[in-house]
């Protein structure tokens, strides 16, 4: 799907816990992520700071969107 | 029995008989006794040689902590000496596959122990392995263990054996990237023109030297201004609204669906849950967008970081989905996307 989505020029960052898969599957833009059932999230924090930890992550991704890259970029 | 060769074996949480998705955090641990598919594997070796032991791992466990798995696995190896190391089979299953995949891959190229393992062609674990593991193709699902096993049986009955492996043809293994010289009747130039006048009579013909397909997409140009960017939230994390009403498939899916969230700060449950049947939705169904992070991206817009969230969030199963159905889902969303202007998308994945 990531390569498909980009294949029309559209930026696309793919957050992901097994990042091997992201390569495979031909992501550019990869973010790992913190577990496969909860990749932006962490039970095992407090609310307030499993929140902040999303935010980071999903900063990290969107400025990710927005940098220059020629070829496969893990954003960590 | 004493005298034959020995086979270790490698299993997941499901197939170690510990449990389903609810187990898929389990530490790697080793077991003397033979479980699951290791058991019915003797029994096909002919009588020379015996499974020494099953190593289970939790398939989430893992992917989430490779390096220390894959030293506790190399290590038990090491202690066990196998003549053979036996992975799987593991089908479609993506976390199990690139297990099997990075152990099979370790076993060889570290300890030089021979590996046999079973995977669907398009097992995401495919690639790393295929090259140094005998991986025999099998369905996409675990109705193909009967085929699946006696295949694998007899490659790692013919390695503890030091017997010669025929071609991926005769044995049933995924081509491994290698050429050998055979003898064979007629000379090039002869086979060549046959080949040649085939082709020019439009008949089909068989080409002695496959090309590798390359199929990579060129990173897209980075957003200029993301203050002014409409991004668009994408997951194969099976998020759907409550109720799943465009009845998404919760494993090989078939469709995909998007959902009006201009209204909505987040994904929050009870409204939306996850219909994903490849991980523990526990978590998911707390609070979705732990999967699925639409309540950041609306923060990051009324910040005036963004410049948009799309109006729309689209969604799917990606567990045992197949390649060709994935790349159909991309090409519809992303032509909406296209045509709705969206600048950067991000799409999470289980």
């Amino acid at each position: 799907m990531v390569k498909e989505i980009e294949r029309y020029g559209i930026p696309i960052v793919h957050m992901a816990t097994i990042t091997t898969i992201s390569e495979s599957v031909g992501a550019n833009r990869i973010v790992p992520t913190v577990a496969i059932p909860h990749p932006v999230g962490n039970p095992s924090l407090k609310s307030e700071d499993e929140k902040i930890m999303r935010k980071a992550m999903v900063k990290r991704a969107v400025d990710a969107l927005a940098t220059e890259i020629s070829e496969v970029t893990h954003f960590e | 029995m004493s005298d034959g060769f020995k086979v270790l074996y490698y299993v997941n949480q499901f197939f170690g008989q510990i449990g389903g998705e609810d187990k898929a955090g389990m530490k790697p641990e080793f077991h003397s006794e033979k479980i699951g598919p290791a058991l019915g594997f003797e029994q096909l070796l002919k009588g020379e040689g015996q499974v020494v032991g099953t190593i289970i791992c939790g398939d989430n466990y893992f992917n989430e902590n490779k390096e220390e798995s894959l030293e506790y696995i190399l290590n038990l190896v090491k202690q066990e000496a196998p003549d053979v190391f036996v992975a799987g089979p593991a089908f479609n299953a993506g976390r199990y596959g690139v297990a099997c995949a990075e152990i099979s891959r370790a076993v060889a190229e570290e300890l030089n122990i021979p590996v046999v393992t079973g995977m669907y062609i398009e097992n995401p674990g495919l690639d790393t392995c295929k090259q140094v593991a005998y991986v025999v193709s099998t369905s996409d699902n675990a109705g193909g263990m009967r085929k699946a096993l006696p295949a694998m049986a007899n490659i790692a009955y013919k390695l503890g054996k030091g017997l010669e492996i025929g071609s991926p043809e005769e044995e049933g293994y995924i081509a491994r990237g290698m050429r050998k010289t055979i003898i064979v009747e007629k000379r090039g130039s002869l086979r060549a023109v046959e080949m040649l006048i085939k082709r020019l009579k439009g008949e089909e013909f068989e080409t002695e030297m496959p090309m590798p397909v390359f199929d990579v997409v060129e990173p897209a140009l980075a957003i200029k201004d993301l203050s002014k960017a409409t991004i668009a939230l994408c997951t194969s994390g099976g998020i759907v609204p409550a109720g799943n009403p465009d009845r998404i498939q919760s494993a090989s899916a078939q469709k995909w669906g998007k959902y009006d969230v201009s209204g909505r700060d987040a994904l929050n449950a009870p409204d939306f849950y996850t219909t994903h049947g490849g991980y523990d939705p526990v978590y998911a169904n707390e609070i979705p967008d732990r999967v699925a992070p639409l309540d950041i991206l609306k923060e990051l817009q009324k910040e005036g970081y963004i410049g948009n969230v799309y109006e729309f969030f689209y969604t799917t199963t990606g567990t045992g989905t197949s390649v060709s159905n994935a790349v159909k889902f991309g090409t519809e969303i992303g032509k909406e996307l296209k045509e709705a202007g969206v600048d950067g998308v991000i799409l999470t994945s289980t």
